[in-house]
């Protein structure tokens, strides 16, 4: 059924479809309606669910990691500082293994302080091991919520579903809200390989030696380096879960079907904008007025950040002419992150094209789409004289 | 779908005797534990069990009498601690060598 | 940039219900068949009783451009003490159409000449059973009458669908006394 209402409610009401057990947040701008309107649900028994109101993002992520360890379904979300706050703590609960999901409104990060919308919040994450899923508009929210428990289920890697901070999380659209008895369906119960269990007692994640050693069962027990290569290995394949995922999303709910990237008028491009978020979306408007002017022009959203698809990338990329990478975001002191991640996933492609960078957006700064076409157009003019230094947009000072 | 497995490879210890080998040999101090104080011993019930709780090595049996395995008790003392009856002393590793002498 | 995006300017107070009363419309519209139709509030911090503005986007496909509208095809005033600290007008194209909450007839307002439509909606929802200060409902009316653009019988069953719990009846009265008593004419 057919809703309008705004991205926060829509990953709401993906986490109540998804029969979340339990929740624990701390609210922080622009994520606090969502968390608010879980609790209504928890408080209404539209959700049975344990929410557990706690003082700060370091203890949300905590009851999350010891709950998901008792082997329950654990959800939480928050934004920029809120998520920094976690980072401790989003480390543990990757290593132990735990299937939690968060969603984050986007957000720039103080100081100085902001409300407003960049990515460099979860983008200052890559690295951490989560798996990110970045959602476009309302719907790609509520979906991707309901793929991501699947997803973290499956490979037991927890998963960040990212959306823009007030132009999503605050915006109201319609989107169309899967029925209850068809996400049961394509969901089922979570039933966790490692949890706590009176019955057959362990301890989890104590201090794990640099070299493995004989367990007492006699099989040789796993050192510190084995588990986090099979951290790497589980995240490398975990992509191709996704994939299947995806499919399996698109056969009963009729939507999905680029689970990487998602273009636009990419097949005859000769150029082709990449951003992250819903600006891939407001880009499009760009690339129609463009191609009205004879450029052959397409915008690629990239969808899934971490772990980075870099086979779908040289796919979509791998002989175009010119690539332009906006980027709300910034690896401070040398590039945007996903500026350097997709040039060192052409590094090896057979018909590689030129590349460049910009930085915009950035702490809400309004971006205009007048701008945008003015950065095209140029950018499209001139491919290839681009020097490899990210330049900013729409700076007035 | 994918048929691999994921999460074999994790950091899990299961609580026991022997998960980080024989470290009996580490002891300086031995617990001993007299009977006649003992609350299971005493009373020949399923009770109390505080020292087989508490010890992190699992080296104490849920028994009546409680026997504590010396090949893999460290001596840490944790049983005597916390004893509730004060039945467990700590004994200096040499005394009982000299005795066995 | 699109040309066939209707865009509408909510002119408001945090706390007065500019937000819902948008809603209430995309709402309609949507049902009315515009697949395109997009809300974005005043980015950031609310306060109770400062001007705040909505923007609503109307179309009959899906809108990809989320930013806030600066050039707005009608904008909706829920306070006439605002044109005294806003400009209200700003950027509205020139054939466009000003709705708002005041006392006074069209004539007396000036918008340059632009088609205005007038309702004391604060006084019809008080002859509704309101209690004093809910314009939000009542607005919708002058807008359904003013434009013809969501047809009034939609409009009141999305208003009782919204107010469920908080005096539906009374809401959807306003808004219908509202429609009954707006008068559309040309600015100053």
């Amino acid at each position: 059924m057919h809703i309008i209402d705004s991205g926060n409610v829509a990953a709401a009401t993906g986490v109540k479809l998804s029969r979340a057990q339990v929740i624990a947040a701390y609210p922080i701008t622009p994520q606090t309606p969502l968390t608010e309107k879980l609790s209504e649900f928890v408080e209404s028994e539209e959700l049975d669910a344990q929410y557990i109101p706690v003082e700060s993002e370091h203890s949300a992520m905590a009851v999350c990691i010891a709950a998901s360890t008792a082997g329950t379904r654990t959800f939480t979300a928050t934004s920029a500082n809120g998520l920094l706050y976690m980072n401790e703590q989003l480390h543990w609960a990757v290593g132990a293994r735990l299937p939690i999901v968060m969603c984050v409104a986007n957000r720039g990060i103080g100081a100085p302080w902001t409300v407003w919308n960049d990515q460099q919040d979860t983008i200052a994450q890559r690295d951490v091991g989560w798996i990110q899923i970045y959602a476009n508009d309302h719907q790609q929210i509520i979906d991707s919520v309901i793929k991501a428990f699947r997803l973290a289920q499956t490979v037991s890697i927890p998963v960040m579903v990212c959306y823009d901070g007030y132009l999503l999380s605050h915006t109201y659209m319609p989107f169309d809200r899967p029925d209850q008895e068809k996400v049961d369906g394509f969901l089922p119960p979570f039933k966790a390989k490692n949890f706590l269990d009176p019955e057959n007692p362990g301890n989890f994640n104590p201090v794990t030696l640099p070299d493995v050693r004989p367990g007492q069962d006699g099989t040789i027990k796993p050192g510190y380096i084995e588990i986090r290569h099979r951290l790497q290995m589980d995240l490398r394949a975990s992509l191709e879960v996704y994939q299947e995922i995806d499919a399996d999303y698109k056969k009963d709910f009729g939507r999905g079907g680029h689970p990487f990237v998602e273009e636009y008028k990419c097949d005859d491009a000769d150029f082709v904008a990449v951003c992250i978020g819903s600006l891939s979306y407001h880009l499009r408007d760009v690339i129609d007025a463009m191609r009205e002017d004879g450029i052959p022009i397409g915008v690629m959203g990239v969808q899934m950040y971490r772990p980075f698809p870099d086979e779908a990338i040289v796919q979509a990329l791998g002989g175009k002419k010119h690539v332009i990478v906006f980027e709300k975001a910034l690896s401070y002191g040398n590039q945007g992150a996903l500026y350097a991640d997709i040039k060192s996933a052409l590094y090896n492609a057979a018909d590689r094209p030129t590349i460049q960078n910009f930085i915009l957006g950035l702490g809400g700064r309004e971006i205009k789409t007048e701008q945008l076409l003015a950065v095209l157009r140029e950018a499209c003019a001139n491919p290839g004289t681009a020097e490899d230094t990210p330049r900013w947009v729409g700076l007035k000072l | 779908m994918t048929t691999e497995n994921f999460e074999e490879i994790i950091s899990r210890g299961t609580p026991g005797p022997g998960d980080g080998g024989k470290t009996g040999s580490w002891r300086v101090l031995r617990p001993e534990i007299d009977l006649k104080v003992c609350i299971p011993a005493k009373t020949n019930k399923m009770a109390c069990f505080t020292c087989w709780l508490y010890c992190p090595d699992c080296a104490v049996s849920k028994t009546i009498p409680p026997v504590i395995d010396y090949d893999y008790c460290k001596g840490c003392g944790i049983c005597a601690e916390e004893c509730p009856a004060g039945a467990i002393t700590m004994v200096d590793e040499a005394t009982p060598m000299k005795e066995e002498k | 940039m699109k040309k066939d995006i209707l865009e509408i300017r909510w002119h408001g107070r945090g706390g007065q219900g500019a937000i819902t009363a948008a809603k209430i419309v995309a709402n309609a519209a949507f049902a009315s068949g515009y697949k395109g139709a997009v809300m974005t509030p005043t980015f950031g911090t609310e306060r109770r009783g400062a001007a705040i503005f909505t923007s609503l986007k109307i179309a009959k496909e899906k809108i990809y451009d989320l930013s806030p509208i600066t050039t707005p095809d009608m904008i909706i005033v829920l306070d006439h003490t605002l044109l005294d600290e806003v400009n209200v007008a700003d950027g509205l194209k020139d054939d466009g159409l000003v709705i708002l909450n005041g006392a006074k007839s069209p004539e007396e307002y000036d918008f340059q000449g632009r088609k205005v439509a007038v309702c004391n909606v604060t006084q019809h929802a008080v002859q509704a059973g309101l209690p004093p200060g809910i314009v939000n409902s009542g607005i919708i009316g002058a807008f359904s009458k003013a434009t013809g653009l969501v047809e009034i019988d939609v409009l009141l069953e999305a208003i009782q669908k919204e107010f469920s719990g908080k005096r539906p009846e009374l809401n959807a009265k306003a808004a219908q006394l509202a429609y009954d008593n707006t008068a559309v004419g040309g600015s100053k």
